[in-house]
């Protein structure tokens, strides 16, 4: 194609004190083109697309639109250069209704409603109150809104999680036609399979720097991983590790046991037994029900039917100092869910030593400093921007969350999602540490949405599934693709494929219907 | 988006200050008092000497423990606007109780009403949740209401201030006004609960993330509850000080000190959105406030735009700080 680029963005570096979010990312978007922008998490996807709308500003780089360098200073001036993003998190105001909404951002009304019709939503009534209108529609109606202004550049991320097959298929099927007519679309995803059903091209980020920019052509997803994954293709074996070790405590009586677990509608009949010095793993996709199973536990919600048992004990948590009294500790996916950011790491940590009434008094400053400072040693934070926790890379606020228990000694650690957008080498760390733990015959219940992560570290694997426990591995057999099909619901020994990389040719209901 | 080096420059004399000022946030403080002292004496020079000290002090006192009481309920993300009236009650409870009764019990009279309050307060904030503001302002009127029936009850038998309050509030010795007594044992108590104590730890903690708090285990409900029963109580005793200071029991005696009294922890440092600050700050704030309304006085404003000028003073000094102090 010998046409110039529509969007060509070259060199972007954003910082965010020490951290380097961006490195040097470029972006190259031609007339007519559906662009996919990949990346694994934390490579910097998130933060180019800020950039590009106007939602944060580069340290470093040069934006072209048709030609002209364009300072995109706001939202509002990516919106006058023809740049509209759909975001993952529907931006209607929710205490207005539809029209309003509209008219808000100066939305054309007809076009609007033509695109909303076109969508597969025939029956939309404008004068509905956002809140009341359902998320899948929502973010449909979010895309509307983006079309009826005829963007150049229309960016959406992830436009298909949370969409109905139905939903979902239209939506492809109108930015397909989108790129046939000349506008282009940046189309971040995770799915291959629409990425192959629907994508010219794909720009790969890898820890903030551009790594490639591949045609879409069948069999380009291996390429595509490569260049994700970079030198971390070559798996590093999980390191040999005595598993006869949980074996032996087995037979003792189980540090956790959950029999029969039920919250509300999102969790059903759950039941597993967590022994001494054992690493559970819990594997599930979105929403299957892994957030509740863990708040229960941890005592931040009370769960509507089955019993809890610690060490035999029956217990019962209206508070998560319930949870702790009984050794019970939990660490959140999300580290602002944990930390309070603008106090030092070790305030952080020594937060819970303070929280019975009982501890009010005097700190007894000589023995805290000892206590924290071993768990500091222990998990090797770098306590160069000590004083605020906020100053901290992510990986280093992750390891104060844990060590905050370690310094506090709990026996059961509920690790949510530990290792979420943090960097390899911490992730090795904490791999280590868990497993460390384990050896102190401490107990860990570890959900990750990594799956390969589950043979470093885990002895067994629970896999959950629509609220329900649907499997059990022994970490043997936990491979990917054994987790992953068990964690669609599949029941294991099934030979079909899914995840990332399925063929798309075995898609044939989602290829473009008429090619340009 | 124009292009700009990323790499390290060597740092610039300004963003040295700047670093400076953002490690040792009482600095620009403290030069900003000063400052106003040397203009003070530059406009009517000769009035600041060993007398005016004393009496700009005497001033602050009552002002920084109440502003206390806003640092302490402000680091949670709160604030406690009834101060003004549990100050004014205890006062005039103490003033009306004192002709009939004995000392103590005048005393125990006169802080039953600094509790209770404190304890409504504690109770609507942390176990119902109730806006601290909103909870406060409510309280706050009821206890006007209540002072007024029963202002009342005791107007017959009149008012009359003690000796030894008269002492503590006006009084000096060597040269040193006598309520330095309460005000420093206080001051020390604040700042060490503040930075030694877990319940300290716990109002920051509370402030910053009530959400990791809890998940730590901590109780919001107890922890907000001694919190406003703490403040009320130094508000109360602020009251005692100042009905020995101002010498004349009235129905809004406390109350002109309860928006001062937020804007020199503002001033001091204190986030209003929690989380964040300390006494040390406050109490320069209050300091600050007070050498300001002097020096607006002696310039013979009219009143209106002697207030007009203490706004706008109080805002810019406030944005002023906050750019200088926040390293962003």
């Amino acid at each position: 194609m010998t046409t110039s680029p529509l969007l060509d963005a070259t060199g972007v570096a954003k910082n965010y004190g020490a951290v380097a979010a961006l490195r040097n990312a470029s972006l190259s978007v031609l007339p007519g083109e559906v662009h996919a922008l990949m990346g694994a998490n934390g490579a910097g996807k998130s933060t180019l697309v800020k950039i590009l709308t106007g939602a944060i500003h580069a340290d470093a780089g040069r934006v072209l639109i048709r030609g002209e360098t364009r300072d995109i200073r706001s939202p509002a001036a990516a919106r006058r250069a023809g740049l509209l993003p759909v975001y993952q998190e529907p931006s209607l105001i929710p205490d207005l209704d539809v029209l309003s909404n509209l008219r808000l951002t100066g939305t054309p009304v007809e076009p609007f409603r033509a695109w909303v019709r076109e969508l597969g939503i025939p029956d939309l009534d404008l004068r509905d109150t956002a809140r009341d209108i359902p998320l899948a529609v929502l973010r449909v109606l979010d895309l509307a809104r983006a079309l009826a202004v005829e963007p150049d550049v229309l960016l959406l991320d992830e436009m298909t999680a949370a969409l109905p097959a139905n939903l979902a298929e239209k939506v492809l099927e109108v930015v397909r036609r989108q790129g046939d007519s000349g506008r282009s679309v940046i189309f971040i995803s995770h799915r291959f399979v629409e990425i192959s059903a629907l994508c010219d091209r794909a720009t790969v980020l890898r820890d903030g720097e551009t790594v490639g920019v591949v045609d879409i052509v069948p069999g380009v997803e291996e390429k595509i991983v490569e260049l994700m994954l970079g030198a971390r293709i070559v798996k590093t074996k999980m390191a040999a590790r005595p598993t006869g070790q949980a074996a032996s405590t087995a037979a003792s009586r189980p540090r956790l046991s959950v029999r029969n677990l039920r919250v509300g509608t999102k969790l059903n009949d759950v039941s597993f037994d967590l022994a001494n010095g054992e690493v559970v793993g819990v594997v599930a996709l979105e929403g299957q029900g892994q957030d509740e199973l863990f708040a229960a536990l941890a005592g931040s919600i009370r769960p509507s039917g089955g019993t809890i048992e610690v060490d035999g004990q029956g217990v019962k948590f209206t508070h998560p100092s319930d949870a702790i009294r009984a050794g019970i500790a939990y660490v959140p996916g999300d580290r602002t869910e944990a930390l309070a950011m603008q106090r030092s790491v070790h305030e952080n940590i020594a937060l819970p030593f303070s929280a019975a009434l009982r501890k009010w008094g005097p700190i007894r400053v000589h023995k805290e400093r000892t206590v924290v400072a071993s768990a500091i040693a222990r998990l090797q934070i770098d306590t160069r921007a000590q004083g605020e926790v906020q100053r901290l890379s992510g990986g280093n606020q992750q390891k104060v969350t844990i060590a905050r228990w370690i310094a506090a000694n709990a026996r059961t650690i509920l690790c949510f999602d530990p290792t979420r957008g943090i960097d390899v080498g911490t992730k090795q760390e904490i791999y280590k540490l868990l497993r460390e733990l384990a050896g102190l015959d401490k107990s860990v219940l570890f959900y990750t949405s990594e799956l390969e992560e589950v043979q470093r570290v885990c002895d067994r694997v629970i896999v959950i599934f629509g609220g329900q426990v649907v499997d059990i591995f022994p970490v043997e057999e936990a491979d990917e693709p054994a987790l992953m099909r068990a964690a669609y619901g599949l029941p294991r020994g099934v030979t079909a494929d899914v995840g990332i990389l399925a063929d798309p040719t075995s898609h044939p209901s989602q290829t473009p219907e008429a090619a340009p | 988006m124009s292009s700009s080096a990323t790499m390290p420059q060597p740092v610039s004399f300004g963003r040295r200050v700047k670093r400076f000022m953002a490690d040792r946030p009482l600095v620009p403080l403290i030069i900003l008092l000063i400052l106003l002292v040397v203009i003070l004496q530059i406009l009517r020079p000769g009035i600041v000497n060993e007398r005016w000290i004393a009496n700009t002090i005497k001033f602050a006192i009552p002002l920084a423990i109440l502003a206390g009481c806003q640092t302490m309920t402000m680091l949670t993300g709160g604030i406690d606007l009834s101060v003004g009236t549990v100050a004014t009650m205890s006062a005039f409870i103490m003033a009306t109780q004192i002709v009939s009764q004995d000392p103590v019990v005048a005393f125990l009279l006169a802080m039953m009403p600094a509790v209770l309050i404190g304890l409504i307060n504690g109770i609507g904030v942390g176990v119902f949740r109730v806006h601290p503001l909103i909870m406060t302002l409510g309280t706050s009127l009821i206890g006007t209401g209540c002072l007024q029936v029963y202002q009342r009850t005791v107007i017959a038998s009149g008012a009359k201030i003690p000796d030894f309050l008269n002492w503590l509030g006006t009084g000096l010795t060597y040269g040193f006004p006598n309520a330095l007594l309460l005000f420093v044992p206080l001051a020390v108590l604040i700042v060490f609960t503040l930075r030694r104590t877990g319940f300290g730890r716990l109002l920051y903690a509370v402030g910053d993330n009530e959400r990791a708090a809890r998940l730590s285990g901590v109780r919001y409900w107890q922890v907000i509850t001694a919190l406003y029963v703490i403040s009320s109580l130094l508000a109360g005793i602020t009251g005692l000080l100042y009905i020995g200071l101002i010498k004349a029991p009235s129905l809004s005696l406390a109350e002109p000190l309860v928006l001062p009294s937020v804007a020199a922890a503002v001033i001091g440092g204190t986030s209003i959105f929690g989380g964040r600050g300390g006494y040390t700050g406050t109490i320069i704030g209050a300091l600050i406030l007070t050498v300001l309304t002097t020096l607006l006085t002696i310039l013979q404003m009219p009143e209106g735009a002697r207030r007009i000028l203490f706004g706008l003073i109080v805002l810019f000094v406030t944005a002023a700080y906050l750019r200088i102090v926040e390293e962003r």
